[in-house]
């Protein structure tokens, strides 16, 4: 999957990569897509209900185990 | 006709303006280390949902936004003495368990900062950016004799009483005790 950012969130533990997350896709414009690299295993839950919470789209996980690439549509405003 | 239609506009409204009212509220009660950082990271990640978050900071739980460098200006022995005793500051609030005097405290500190862990100040600066709303119980202040600049002024939203706490409360989705 291609995005056009990419967020770094290697090494740091809940809840800041959904923070860091939250505060990208604000800077981002509607119908970009945002990929965040975690090695937090809590974030494949967390992602999905985060996008069901903001009204965001939740586009997938690729990766396994420490290296998780996590990708967001933004919708909302 | 004319009532469909109205249905029909008021519905989606009404639903709008549940998603945009959404709102946690926490009482944190506790002043021990693990408890306040739990409350804060409960309180960024609701706020990076889009909720509306209040903090009540009660008794021991306002050591959390006490200056590290405040002075004891309690009035009277007693107060003077629990001043002394609970000096509080964002940098000496103990664990809830495994304190050790403060051995078992610092090598959590180091674990946390090992782990890329904001600390509890740097938790507070996020909650700000994120417009979470820090409030101070004034019950508190009267009975320990903590003066207003004792804490940090600058974070703080209001000093407020359980009744504004609770009107906050009666409209949160989620409200918690810490």
């Amino acid at each position: 999957m291609t995005a056009d950012e990419t967020l770094d969130c290697y090494g740091l533990l809940c809840p800041m990569p959904i923070v860091e997350t939250a505060k990208k896709i604000n800077e981002m414009k509607i119908d970009e897509v945002l990929e965040v690299l975690s090695t937090d295993e809590g974030i494949k839950a967390d992602m999905p209900a985060w996008c069901d919470a903001t009204g965001n789209e939740f586009l997938g996980i690729e990766g396994e185990g420490r290296d998780l690439h996590v990708f967001v549509r933004k919708i909302a405003g | 006709m004319s009532s469909t239609t109205t249905e029909e506009k008021v519905i989606p409204e009404s639903k709008e303006e549940k998603k945009t009212k959404e709102k946690v509220t926490m009482v944190v009660f506790s002043g021990d280390l693990d408890k306040v950082l739990a409350s804060f990271i409960i309180a960024t990640g609701a706020a990076s949902m889009g909720m509306d978050v209040t903090m009540f900071f009660t008794f021991w739980g306002l050591n959390a936004i006490k200056k590290n460098e405040a002075k004891n200006t309690a009035p009277g022995v007693m107060k003077k003495m629990l001043g002394v005793l609970n000096k509080g500051g964002s940098k000496r609030l103990p664990l809830s368990k495994f304190h050790m005097g403060g051995m078992g405290t610092s090598m959590m500190k180091k674990l946390m900062k090992q782990h890329k862990m904001p600390n509890i100040d740097e938790m507070i600066d996020l909650a700000k950016q994120m417009n979470v709303k820090l409030l101070a119980c004034t019950i508190t202040l009267d009975i320990l004799g903590i003066s207003k600049d004792q804490l940090r002024e600058d974070v703080i939203d209001g000093y407020v009483g359980a009744v504004s706490y609770l009107s906050e409360a009666k409209d949160g989705n989620v409200n918690l005790f810490i």
